[in-house]
């Protein structure tokens, strides 16, 4: 494959467009919701009008608006469907010829689709994430080509560096910095792993990302490869995720086959093989050290850092790991230029952040704003607010190991540090709004539940801290624990936070300590009062 | 090997490089406390006894498995370690049912004597009071299942020093659980040799040679070094 | 490090190995097993694959895996009840996962779940007496635009609430169809 195969396979793709596109989500939301059986509908229903030649269904991936799913858009004029049946598909086609039809029509120019910027999902919802041509047509692997015919490795992570991009994974490292520290690490073998095991319970982008534009993330990965100096990938993806990992492995089919992975890519001496390995529901594994034992096949319990992956990681080789929605960055930075994309988003925390809008919300699914959105520009403007008018009482973000953010802080823009200073994190992208309805005591408990189900056992404050806090919080809900239960609630959130070995008990208390901090009078609401017998309990060492 | 100076608890010392805080602070004299740690096989950092301070870290390091570097300061007994640590104990105490009245390691445990030490003389949280069993099917050892505290060292000790993989962990969190093979009887285990080195290295009473009663199950855990020491120095070999 | 366990004292091995010459399934596993050489790190990869083929994780089938690809058996059994997907038990004929993930959990999964267990008489985690249903839940399975959501047999159902549940798994409490 050289720089004109692509150019011609590009063109073949474009040449081949028909007057019309009905564009059909395909992702896993509409998927559920049969969007298979309209995608056949539509097709039917096509070749029944004989316009065939007019128009092309297509396949495609996430369109964003999950809750109104299956989606139908047409192009060129845009028109929107909602909820579209198979059975809706003949007046569907008709109106292509001048008829109508009854199917919801969706507001292509509503705040929800108007007010997002996209990086990372540009091509989510265009292309057919099942074909290659679909994604070469849209610019794909031109970045590879030029980094590998045009830039030497130490160029490429300067590039990175400059675009200051950081780590959507959830702490939100220097990319750019990791890569460095990965590429000056002398070493005959090294690694690069995609962290796809997104294991936050209410987020789902980087699930949309490898459903709708999987050789995006082929694309990062290998370019990574090369300004690390890495021959090996490997993609960890939950088993939760079948549809993901089957698009995974067809687009690493045809990256395969049409030789932009494997050896010599672009004529040039780099090598470079992508394995896909599917995790088996273990929320643990999401931290970058537990990740690597389940690789190698072991129990996920993650390992003290340091030694940090970049120096010593998967078979204790030096080891890059990003997530999804980081490598999906990676070539468009490529391609347009790290000036364009620090021109994005906020001093500190640049570009877009996809996010997937859940709960209690008008409209739920995914969007890509610039960092430094306000929060109340997505709940409410976006994300149409609650159902019915209720009031928004929180916004949780970052998932078990993230927090809750009170309604006065809405106007609290998106980025690393303003949600930080909140007791909350970036996480990986999952923001579920709540509203009155829900009590914060009980969301926290649902945490602590989540976090002491999933602590893999290995170091004594996450393994036994998470079962007395848990079993704290029942007694707060049952309404028989006391002040003192309270305050030693608190102590046990402070230790398991400072003293657990990883990344899931150091951030298992954020929940409780951030309704605590915002929604004490809930918790306090609940205490009994103290009297001379539920003080202490006392047990000597027997 | 170069060597690097560090002060620990105000401590001028120095320590080879590689070393690590643990080692360091040691061979200075300067104790602190250990659990999952054990001299002869690797360490995990997983019982979070050992954690010190060190300057310009924001984070808590395990003193086991952080090397030491040019000038660091560590402090390893500051009030909030100290509070941190009897927690951790008061937590593994609530967790199993530990009678130390009726353990046959009753005034040679390791989990007792810290306890002690740390002055923890009653414990703030809820026993939890589970139900495990008690395994003595095979020949010469038990295993009490109550009185574990997941530290892992017999499992290290069959893999890495033996070498016959019988122990493991299953399960995960407070459902983890130390097995034999498949999670049969160790009576009916078709890896273990019957060495005992687990029984050594265990540092409360869960792993115990039977036979013993209250308070007689003395663990013999320089043993494990000492193989450990003599088989990679080659100190048994012949040398004609 | 890796001991076999090709020597055993008790030899329940030549029995399972005499066992899996017969059954086509073992034969499917070895090749899979092949495909990855053999290598130790593709454990759960193997895992997945006998799971796949046996419905569960019974002890011989693990030994099996163990003595193939040269692994302890305790490691074996390690990885297998460390990771959720994995199960030693065998599941009823029909499957329920209940979403319990946050958008879900906001939505009234609770009580979608409260509902079923109510009516198959069982709780999350368990298998009706005739072997019918087992009902399950899950940590997210990233269907959160359609929450609360529902898994029958392998099929993600959206918006159910505690009425259409019931009457999804109506039939295979009754009469086991």
């Amino acid at each position: 494959m050289v720089i004109d195969d692509l150019n011609a396979i590009a063109e073949a793709e474009r040449a081949a467009r028909k007057k019309y596109t009905l564009r059909c989500c395909m992702a896993a939301g509409c998927h559920s919701s049969n969007s298979v059986a309209v995608k056949k509908a539509l097709e039917q229903a096509v070749k029944d009008a004989g316009l065939e030649d007019l128009v092309e269904v297509r396949g495609v991936g996430c369109m964003r608006l999950c809750c109104q799913g299956p989606l139908v858009q047409v192009d060129p004029d845009g028109t929107l469907y909602e909820k579209v049946r198979p059975e809706d598909s003949a007046s569907l086609v008709g109106t292509l010829k001048g008829g109508t039809t009854h199917v919801q029509k969706g507001d292509p120019n509503s705040p929800f689709f108007t007010e997002q910027l996209s990086i990372v999902l540009a091509n989510s919802g265009y292309i057919d994430p099942e074909r290659i041509e679909s994604y070469i047509a849209a610019d794909g692997y031109r970045a590879l080509h030029d980094v590998l015919r045009e830039m030497t490795p130490k160029e490429v992570v300067d590039e990175i560096i400059k675009s200051g991009l950081r780590g959507r994974g959830g702490a939100g490292f220097p990319t750019g910095l990791k890569w460095g520290t990965v590429a000056k690490t002398e070493s005959a073998q090294k690694y690069v792993i995609c962290n796809a095991d997104e294991g936050d319970p209410g987020a789902f982008m980087d699930r949309s990302v490898l459903e709708s534009d999987p050789h995006s993330i082929l694309e990062g990965m290998a370019i990574a490869g090369y300004a690390v100096g890495a021959n090996q990938g490997f993609v960890y993806v939950r088993a939760e995720y079948p549809l993901a990992i089957s698009r995974l492995q067809n687009a690493i089919k045809q990256a395969k086959q049409r030789g932009l992975l494997g050896s010599g890519i672009f004529e040039s001496p780099f090598t470079f093989n992508i394995d896909v390995r599917i995790g088996a529901g273990a929320f643990v594994c999401g931290e970058e050290t537990a990740l690597m034992m389940s690789v190698e096949g072991k129990r996920g319990t993650p390992r003290p850092r340091p030694p940090f992956p970049a120096e010593s990681g998967l078979w204790g080789c030096p080891t890059l790991i990003n997530n999804v929605e980081t490598f999906a960055n990676v070539a468009p930075i490529l391609r347009k230029g790290a000036d364009w994309f620090a021109s994005i988003g906020t001093e500190k925390s640049k570009g877009t952040k996809v996010f997937a809008l859940a709960g209690k919300i008008t409209n739920t699914g995914l969007i890509e704003v610039p960092m430094g959105t306000k929060l109340r520009d997505i709940v409410e403007k976006m994300g149409g607010g609650a159902p019915d008018g209720a009031p928004i009482k929180a916004v949780q973000t970052g998932g078990p190991s993230g927090g809750c953010i009170p309604a006065e802080a809405l106007d609290t823009p998106v980025d690393y540090e303003s949600l930080a200073s909140l007791g909350s994190i970036m996480g990986s992208g999952g923001m579920i709004v709540m509203d009155d309805a829900t009590r914060m005591v009980d969301v926290a408990r649902f945490f602590m539940e989540f976090c002491m189900d999933e602590s893999c056992g290995k170091c004594v404050p996450c393994r036994a801290g998470t079962v007395q806090m848990h079993s704290l919080l029942e007694k707060i809900l049952n309404r028989e624990a006391t002040a003192a239960d309270l305050q030693r609630l608190e102590e046990l959130c402070q230790m398991v936070r400072d003293t657990s070995l990883c990344g899931l008990g150091q951030t298992a208390p954020n929940p409780v300590l951030s309704t605590l901090r915002f929604f004490r009078s809930e918790y306090e609401e609940l205490l009994k009062k103290e009297t001379a017998h539920n003080g202490e309990p006392r047990a000597a060492i027997r | 090997m170069a060597a690097k100076t560090l002060t620990i608890d105000g401590k001028q010392i120095s320590a080879f490089e590689g070393a690590t805080v643990l080692q360091a602070a040691e061979e200075a004299g300067i104790p602190i406390p250990t659990l999952c740690h054990l001299d002869g096989v690797y360490d995990i950092g997983a019982c979070r006894i050992c954690l010190v301070e060190v300057e310009g870290v924001a984070k808590l390091l395990p003193a086991c498995t952080t090397r030491v570097r040019e000038g660091m300061e560590v402090r390893t007994d500051t009030e909030r370690l100290r509070n941190y640590r009897r927690m951790i104990l008061e937590l593994l105490f609530a967790e199993r049912n530990h009678v130390c009245a009726v353990c046959v390691s009753n005034g040679h445990c390791e989990l007792q004597t810290l306890a002690y030490e740390h002055g923890m003389d009653h414990v703030r949280y809820e026993y939890r009071f589970p139900k495990w069993d008690l395994d003595v099917t095979h020949r010469l050892y038990g295993m009490d299942h109550n009185r574990c505290i997941l530290c892992n060292r017999c499992v290290r000790a069959c893999w890495h020093i033996e070498g016959a993989g019988t122990k493991n962990v299953a399960g995960r969190g407070a459902r983890a659980h130390i097995i034999s093979d498949l999670n049969q009887p160790w009576g009916d285990s078709e890896s273990c040799t019957s060495c005992g080195k687990c029984v050594d290295a265990c540092p409360t009473g869960a792993l115990f040679k039977k036979g013993a009663t209250a308070g007689e199950m003395a663990h013999n855990r320089a043993k494990l070094e000492f193989i450990v020491t003599a088989r990679e120095k080659k100190q048994w070999i012949a040398s004609e | 490090m890796i001991a076999t366990i090709s020597n055993t004292k008790k030899n329940r091995l030549p029995e399972i190995l005499e066992h899996a010459s017969g059954d086509k399934r073992f034969k499917i596993l070895e090749a899979h097993m092949k495909k990855h050489q053999f290598k130790h790190d593709a454990l759960i990869e193997v895992l997945h694959k006998a799971q796949e083929l046996f419905g569960y994780l019974e002890d011989d089938l693990l030994l099996f895996v163990a003595y193939k690809l040269k692994l302890p058996p305790s490691r074996v059994y390690g990885v297998a009840t460390f990771y959720h997907f994995f199960t030693l038990k065998p599941q009823g004929a029909h499957t329920c996962v209940v979403c319990m993930g946050t958008a879900c959990y906001v939505k009234g999964a609770d009580k979608v779940l409260a509902a079923i267990e109510q009516a198959a008489k069982i709780k999350a985690g368990g298998t009706t007496p005739d072997n019918q249903l087992s009902l399950m839940t899950a940590r997210c399975i990233g269907a959160c635009g359609i929450a609360p959501a529902v898994v029958y047999d392998g099929t993600v159902t959206p918006r159910q609430t505690p009425e259409l549940a019931v009457q999804h798994v109506k039939g295979w409490i009754d009469h086991g169809n």
